[in-house]
């Protein structure tokens, strides 16, 4: 009989005053640079980013680099702290490439041998925030599902329009491509703030090989791993702020003369809410942990915060826009970004049925 | 200041005076009483060192390793929880000497009467009677849903001695006296078979005014102290994971494969993840607590562990099939604690239908998140200005 794992230390579930710190600062930045009406306008002219915003936050403040080691040009941080600022771009539904740079192609580069030139040149420049590099995969693409290699056109691939080199699995292994050899053609998403492409890579490419497939295999599937670890905190970020946002507007909107908020049937659903939200946070919280320390559990502190969050940010979503009733439905207010994000994040990097299924077997719950 | 080197050393001190292999458990319990070790936040003489309540992780620590005997907080729940600290906040110094120390020792067991079956949920609608009579107080009126009435020593109770006041305003906190030949303690069977609970009759009880707590008309003000320990005391301590119910389901699937169904397996996992996040978030509050950054998220543990546990034991009956249609015991017993281990998961389910009632119903404690966490409004009401006698019922 098998026992289901337990971790000796205990994982660190705070933020630390650093955190804290790190927290003020982008979110100081956000809510300068990035409000909604202006996102809303870039988003509808096709070009959701906002090139002065990303060197704000990637270059001048450090974030690009923070998983990556100083001795390798970044600022020597951890998932902690990558975590803080997902949850901050998830809060202001932020477009930028950050889960796809800085989290997943970074994390995928930390995965291969590092001392090789091409990699280390590409990681320092991911770090610095001067150069965007995006894994191409579909964004739905889990850490646990088959990977496709050496497919032409790769369709859904997040913040492709903002690259300036894709990693490319290929059946012999994986390479860095320039944005430039690469066919990028823009698709509609659901969610306006995180756009996707399908990405043709012709077989002429000129092309900088990075690794062989079995390192590219394990390298890219860590990409992804820890990529659905922090998304969870942008998840969280987007459901804290759709209960921050219903709470705020129900005590304001008057009906049948009461604030609505003091409805009951309003109260108890925003109080459940309330609990899902505190409770996700320790969810994401543990996984962060888990990546930073390189626990022997990260995958499984992984697969329960992507099971668990990705719910929560979906209900909250749900809820605001509900909540909201009328002004809810509008294209200017900003509720049903945060519900295309919270909807488009919970099939990102696998769905929380994949996740499940994959924590089944890591805690030895078989399937019938 | 006591720091934590400190009582490491007080902790091994009392170790070597009293050896845990050669004491007996109620005298180790005194003795480290009176080392303050007990509950080190509390005051000098009364079990403690005034020292920081985060503290008591490192007594308890040196204690755990040297398996000393430790004190029963499942038996003297209400006592520790909710009776200790009222009586520490709103006792007179005889009050506090001559209950603090028989009470964590689990000499005495406390139980509380507060619930009425006019006054569940509104309980400040209470309607038990207490009337002035020279130094003392007598009380007569009904109690009803009493935890360990049939084994406790002492309670705590609150009695209305102005019906002309409104509800919260005419409220008097006390500690009764369970041997006074006015208290019948009567068996109240409930939907498991057993009976943990009872129905209180208070007549003609006879309470010295020194064992009143706080003002005459301030009961109400006292009972949140009480209320607010009892939301407090829940959901503190540290689990492992598959640690609650959760565990004994998990392991029958594991056991059991002839069991599993495809529907079954993907509930059951749900539910893991569920337990897996309460108690992480547990852990999360308990860190906070310790770096004295105390959160609101405890009234939250509550919430989430009353349903899961529902849903679970749910669960593992269904989960048993044809042996999920048997029962393993109806006989009437009157238990001393919840036994939810040494039971099948038919009495599971049953009996945590309770923990959506107990210590406040699922529906007020989501009214008091809406209002004290995310601060929105109160509903009207119209029950403040009117006396308590004019009240509906
Ligand atoms: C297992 C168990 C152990 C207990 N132990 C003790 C004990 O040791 N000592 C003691 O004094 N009491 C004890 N109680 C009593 C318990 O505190 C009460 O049962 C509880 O507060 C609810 O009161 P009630 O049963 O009168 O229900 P009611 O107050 O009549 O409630 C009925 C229903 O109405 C809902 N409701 C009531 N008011 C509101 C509102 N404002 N908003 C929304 N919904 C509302 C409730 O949630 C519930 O669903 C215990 C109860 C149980 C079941």
């Amino acid at each position: 009989m098998t026992k289901a794992p337990t971790r000796s230390t205990q994982p660190d579930l705070l933020y630390s005053e650093a955190e804290d710190d790190l927290r003020a600062a982008v979110r100081s930045l956000l809510t300068d640079r990035a409000d909604t009406a202006a996102l809303l306008t870039r988003a509808e002219a096709g070009t959701p980013y906002d090139a002065g915003l990303w060197k704000a936050l990637a270059a001048d403040m450090g974030a690009a680099g923070l998983l990556v080691p100083e001795k390798l040009g970044g600022q020597g941080a951890s998932h902690r702290e990558a975590a803080v600022v997902l949850e901050e771009l998830g809060r202001q539904v932020t477009p930028a490439p950050y889960l796809t740079s800085s989290v997943i192609a970074t994390e995928v580069l930390l995965a291969l041998d590092t001392e090789t030139p091409e990699v280390a040149d590409l990681l320092a420049a991911l770090a610095s925030g001067r150069t965007v590099a995006v894994l191409a995969v579909p964004l739905s693409a889990s850490p646990y599902g088959p990977l496709a290699a050496g497919e032409s056109r790769v369709p859904g691939v997040a913040d492709a329009a903002a690259a300036d080199v894709f990693l490319v699995l290929r059946s012999d292994g994986l390479y860095a491509v320039e944005a430039g050899e690469v066919g990028v053609e823009a698709q509609t998403p659901l969610d306006l703030t995180r756009p996707l492409a399908a990405v043709t890579v012709p077989g002429t490419a000129a092309a900088t090989r990075l690794a062989d497939s079995d390192a590219a295999e394990a390298a890219v599937r860590r990409g992804l791993l820890a990529g659905a670890g922090l998304l969870a905190s942008e998840q969280l970020g987007v459901a804290e702020w759709c209960l921050e946002e219903t709470v705020r507007h129900t005590r304001e909107r008057h009906q049948f003369n009461r604030p609505i908020g003091s409805f009951q049937a309003l109260k108890h659903r925003m109080a459940q809410l309330w609990l899902e939200v505190v409770s996700a946070r320790a969810a994401v919280r543990n996984a962060a942990d888990a990546l930073a320390t390189d626990s022997p559990e990260a995958a499984l502190a992984v697969a329960i915060a992507q099971a668990y969050t990705s719910r929560v940010a979906v209900h909250a979503a749900e809820e605001c826009v509900q909540l909201h009733a009328g002004i809810g439905m509008t294209w200017e207010h900003p509720a049903h970004l945060h519900l295309k994000r919270a909807k488009s994040d919970s099939i990102a990097l696998g769905t929380a049925g994949s996740h499940k299924e994959a924590l089944a077997e890591l805690v030895d719950i078989e399937a019938p | 200041m006591t720091d934590a080197a400190e009582l490491r050393t007080r902790a091994e001190e009392l170790l070597a005076a009293h050896p845990p292999a050669t004491t007996d458990r109620t005298t180790f319990l005194k003795a480290r009483f009176d080392a303050g070790l007990a509950w080190v936040h509390y005051p000098k003489g009364l079990g403690g060192l005034d020292a920081p309540r985060s503290l008591q992780a490192v007594v308890d620590a040196v204690l755990n390793a040297a398996d000393a005997p430790d004190n029963d907080p499942r038996r003297i729940g209400i006592g520790l929880g909710m009776a200790a600290p009222t009586i520490l906040a709103y006792g007179s110094e005889e009050v506090k000497e001559r209950f603090l120390r028989p009470l964590w020792v689990g000499d005495e067991v406390w139980c509380q009467l507060f619930s009425e079956p006019g006054a569940g949920s509104d309980l400040a609608a209470l309607g038990t009677r207490a009337v002035r009579d020279g130094d003392d107080w007598v009380v007569s009126g009904q109690k009803v849903w009493t935890s360990s009435a049939h084994v406790a020593r002492w309670a705590i109770l609150i009695a209305r001695t102005d019906p002309d006041l409104p509800k919260h305003r005419g409220i008097t906190y006390f500690i009764c006296d369970m041997t006074d030949p006015g208290v019948e303690v009567r068996p109240l069977r409930q939907i498991t078979g057993e009976a943990e609970f009872n129905e209180v009759f208070l007549s003609g009880v006879r309470i010295p005014d020194a064992h009143r707590l706080g003002e005459v008309g301030e009961g109400w003000k006292v009972a949140q102290t009480t209320l607010m320990n009892e939301r407090v005391s829940i959901g503190g301590s540290r689990i492992p994971r598959e640690g609650g119910m959760i565990g004994p389901v998990t392991q029958t699937w594991r056991e059991r494969p002839e069991l599993r169904t495809h529907d079954l397996h993907q509930r059951l996992l749900t539910l893991w993840v569920e337990a897996e996040v309460a108690r992480l978030a547990g852990e999360r509050l308990r860190q906070q607590l310790v770096a004295g950054q105390p959160g609101p998220e405890g009234s939250g543990m509550k919430l989430a562990f009353a349903r899961l546990n529902q849903e679970i034991s749910g669960l593992e009956v269904e989960l048993r099939g044809e042996e999920g249609l048997l029962y393993d015991d109806w006989t009437m017993r009157r238990p001393e604690l919840v036994d939810f281990t040494g039971r099948d998961a038919g009495y599971r389910y049953l009996r945590s239908k309770g923990n959506s009632i107990e210590g406040g119903t699922s529906e007020v404690l989501l009214n008091i998140v809406a209002e004290r966490v995310l601060g929105l409004p109160s509903e009207p009401r119209n029950d403040k200005d009117i006396a308590w006698k004019d009240l509906a019922r």
